[in-house]
């Protein structure tokens, strides 16, 4: 037998193999930018060069198909360069403003939307769901392309107050990370526990360990080792499902979506915040999930129709203060939205700011 | 032609609208690809019972301990997977070249490896930064591998690991650029590749770089530790594109947009049109910059602020990154081979002292940053702080040293 092939362990690749040549001769040395027009970026560097990029939006999950379909237009219509944004849109480099046109085209021809630049609601970032993970509550993939397919404008077009980036994620960890709306699966009921299976796959004291509120106890059930749950304590976050897949937290009905806003991670103007819960109990509802984009949409509108320019949806809900909030938006404010978790009193308000 | 198609009318209903449709996709790869087929059996069914139907195992490749997700189904009949074709369906998670970047042909052999190989379905890319390469036998999972790895890519991290860094498109093509994000990234995360592949932390560890206070990759909220770029002179300003911007925008909108807007009141607008900024109270979060990018950038004396401790939800709570380096420069070999120590520095630190399933966040929660900051050999510095502590549980012995040293600092 041959020696089995050892790993090169090369770690991550040099970037300039796979770099744009303008980019590359102008690395470090870019000057300005304007966006001619929604999904289009012209970026000037020192040296009087100008690269424009066109940006359009890809469903994540690719098949080589697809793949290759991009890879031709890039060849054929760009400058057989490409790069991914983090929110998975592609971006065509081309170093002739005469190319843009046709480069569009193309690109629209073939099915793929241009935008996703400046104030517009950009490619959701999303996570796995039902297609790959082994913890969802329900399928990423699926909800971002409903949810897309009713934002096509609002990708395609700079429209709203401020960039607007929106996440999904399929379970309460959070794959998905913040977001000026984050739409997440919430647990509404404790986990049931497969008692038969933990006793043979479970390791109960890394279990235990996991609960944030310390609800589950090692326990005897049936004459085995197993273990139970204090369900006034528990809190459905889920949290001891990926250890231990007996505690089983998914759930048809009672896992819910709930939708949080005002998650920024650029320093401009306020520091970063994380997003807060705007709404929950909405349904599960597959294959394209109506009610989360009813809420959405109620959202998007009453932030495009009100907030001021460069405002972001954070921003807009702490100007004009979350009962007018609640108010435009027409959510119902209930008393899950008090934070009652460590260091939710810094949640209160500790004044007497009240706008009327 | 593969074998026949099982009825999706769940997955039908994702076809229709103007977004690009991953449905469509996955049954493009079906005609000829019996793996897919049944995959769209599990995923029907899932969309059907709203249930998910894939566990974890152990599926690796020789001389790594991570970077491959397994994924066998659990939807079985009589112990018998009814979608036999898709019962192992395993992604291999490779690092992308820095910033993202690809060249075409590059792209085409990725199809092909994994036409051959996998399933042909890749995510470009995943929330942690990979290349993920979705669908894969058990048996394929190494001759894969090897074919990428002659490529020149290699594996990522999985599981309590260093993870896959991620850094913006920065230096290559974004004037805020305020150092080689690129260049910081891969030597992060080369100088690390014992612990991403050979899985042995407490919990997962990231880095994640960007180039400027917009910080594009997400990192005060997601990375171990954030590199996220600054300058401490004053910001550039040229006052004729600024009079050009006023008159094009007008003096309304630049009061009510760019001076009003300023978090810390540092910028006025003159009577001629000019713009005054007030650079020692100004805490560079861009707004003004972005707003007028063609008249204000980023000063010349460049660098990095370095935040540690971001992380998402579990276990207690969301928790941001905050302030260990307010300023270091990154432009020579030595700036680098600093931030090469001081990264080395923390990750042992996290993983001698924190606890199982615990991120750098809950550790310095827990521990308090002080003891955190001398574990890794770092000076305090008031930029760390919002503000004072405000509650007298501290007990202050040494209160007089601590004092001289402060002293000692401000002096040199
Ligand atoms: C067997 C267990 C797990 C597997 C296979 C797994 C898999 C993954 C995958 C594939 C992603 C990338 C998702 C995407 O890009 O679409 C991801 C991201 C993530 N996972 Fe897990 N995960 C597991 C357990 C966990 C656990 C236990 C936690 C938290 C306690 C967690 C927290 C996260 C977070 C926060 C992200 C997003 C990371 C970021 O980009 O900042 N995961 N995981
Ligand atoms: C003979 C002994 C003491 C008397 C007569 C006394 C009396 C009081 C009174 C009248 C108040 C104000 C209650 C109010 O605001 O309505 C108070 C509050 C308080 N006392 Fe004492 N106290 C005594 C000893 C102590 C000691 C020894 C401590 C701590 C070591 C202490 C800590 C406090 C604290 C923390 C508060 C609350 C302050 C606040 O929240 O505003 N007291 N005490
Ligand atoms: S959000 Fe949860 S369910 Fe979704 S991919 Fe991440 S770990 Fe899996
Ligand atoms: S769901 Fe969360 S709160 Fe409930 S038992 Fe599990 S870990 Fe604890
Ligand atoms: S983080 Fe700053 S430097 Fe990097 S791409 Fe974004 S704006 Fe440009
Ligand atoms: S960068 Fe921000 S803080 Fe500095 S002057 Fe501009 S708006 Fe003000």
């Amino acid at each position: 037998m041959s020696e089995p092939r050892m790993p090169i362990e090369s770690g991550v690749p040099e970037m300039e193999p796979y770099l744009h040549p303008v980019l590359k001769k102008n690395y470090g040395q870019w000057a300005w930018h304007e966006r001619p027009r929604p999904g289009v970026l012209h970026h000037v560097a020192k040296s009087g060069d100008s690269i424009w990029t066109v940006r359009a939006g890809t469903q994540r999950q690719m098949d080589v198909y697809t793949i290759r379909k991009l890879m031709d237009i890039a060849d054929e219509f760009a400058e057989g360069y490409v790069r991914f944004t983090i929110r998975s849109n592609i971006e065509y480099m081309v170093s002739e403003e005469s190319k843009v046109q046709p480069l569009i085209d193309k690109l629209e021809a073939e099915g793929f939307p241009i935008g996703g630049t400046g104030n517009s609601v950009s490619m959701i970032s999303h996570t796995q769901g039902w297609l790959h993970c082994d913890i969802p509550g329900t399928d990423a993939s699926g909800a971002v392309k409903a949810l897309m397919d009713d934002l096509h404008h609002e990708f395609t077009h700079e429209e709203m107050p401020n960039r607007v980036r929106m996440t999904t994620s399929c379970c309460q960890i959070n794959c998905g990370g913040q977001g000026d709306i984050a739409i997440n699966i919430q647990h509404t009921k404790p986990p049931k526990i497969d008692h038969d299976q933990v006793a043979n796959v479970c390791e109960r004291p890394s279990v235990v360990a996991r609960c944030p509120v310390a609800a589950i106890r090692p326990a005897m059930v049936n004459g085995k080792p197993s273990l139970e749950v204090d369900e006034k304590k528990c809190i459905c976050c889920g949290a001891c499902f990926p250890p231990c897949p007996p505690m089983q937290i998914n759930d048809p009905e009672h896992s819910k979506f709930a939708i949080w806003v005002g998650g920024k991670n650029s320093n401009a103007r306020s520091k970063p915040t994380f997003h807060k819960l705007v709404a929950s109990g909405v349904p599960n509802n597959p294959p394209r999930w109506p009610e989360v984009s009813k809420i959405v949409m109620q959202i998007l509108n009453a932030y495009k129709a009100d907030a001021k320019d460069w405002e972001r949806i954070g921003e807009w809900a702490e100007r004009i203060g979350w009962p007018k909030f609640f108010e435009k938006t027409g959510l119902p404010f209930t008393k899950y939205h008090i934070d009652n978790w460590r260091g939710g009193r810094d949640n209160l308000n500790a004044s007497a700011h009240i706008r009327f | 032609m593969a074998k026949q198609m099982h009825d999706t009318p769940m997955l039908d209903q994702l076809e229709s609208g103007p977004w690009p449709s991953f449905v469509t996709g996955l049954k493009r790869l079906a005609n000829d690809n019996d793996m897919m087929v049944d995959l769209l059996g599990q995923l029907e069914t899932s969309y059907q019972t709203r249930k998910g139907y894939w566990k974890g195992g152990t599926v690796g490749v020789i001389g790594y301990g991570g970077g491959i997700i397994p994924r066998f189904t659990e939807l079985k009949k009589d112990g018998k997977p009814i979608y036999p074709d898709a019962a192992e369906f395993h992604t291999l998670r490779v690092m992308p070249p820095p910033g993202m970047h690809y060249d075409t042909n590059t792209m085409r052999k990725f199809c092909d490896i994994w036409e051959k190989y996998g399933s042909g379905l890749i995510a470009f890319h995943g929330q942690s930064g990979d290349i993920m390469f979705q669908g894969c036998s058990t048996d394929n999972v190494q001759p894969a591998f090897d074919e990428i790895n002659e490529m020149g890519f290699d594996l990522g991290g999985a599981g309590p690991a260093v993870r896959t860094g991620m850094s913006c498109v920065g230096a290559a093509r974004c004037e805020n650029s305020c150092f080689d994000e690129g260049r910081t990234m891969r030597m992060l995360v080369n100088n690390a590749l014992d612990d991403m592949h050979r899985p042995a932390l407490p919990y997962k560890f990231k880095y994640k770089v960007s180039g400027c206070p917009n910080d594009c990759m997400n990192s005060v909220q997601r990375a171990d530790l954030a590199t996220i770029g600054t300058w401490r002179d004053d910001m550039k300003v040229d006052q004729e594109e600024v009079k050009a911007f006023v008159a094009k925008a007008g003096r309304k909108y630049v009061i009510d947009n760019v001076i009003t807007r300023c978090p810390t009141q540092a910028l006025s607008l003159n009577d001629d049109d000019t713009l005054a900024v007030d650079n020692p109270s100004c805490v560079r979060c861009m707004h003004c910059i972005n707003v007028m990018n063609k008249a204000l950038s980023p000063g010349d004396d460049k660098g990095v602020t370095l935040l540690c401790g971001g992380k998402r939800t579990l276990k207690i709570g969301d928790l941001m990154g905050t302030v260990i380096v307010p300023f270091h420069k990154m432009e020579t070999d030595e700036d680098f081979e600093w931030l090469e120590e001081l990264a080395t520095e923390i990750l042992d630190f996290f993983a001698e002292n924190a606890l199982e399933h615990e991120r750098t966040g809950e550790m310095i929660e827990r521990i308090g940053l002080t003891n955190f900051l001398e574990g890794v050999g770092l000076e305090i510095d008031p930029n760390m702080i919002s503000r004072p502590r405000m509650n007298p549980y501290f007990r202050s012995d040494d209160w007089d040293e601590e004092a001289a040293k402060w002293a000692e600092r401000s002096a040199q």
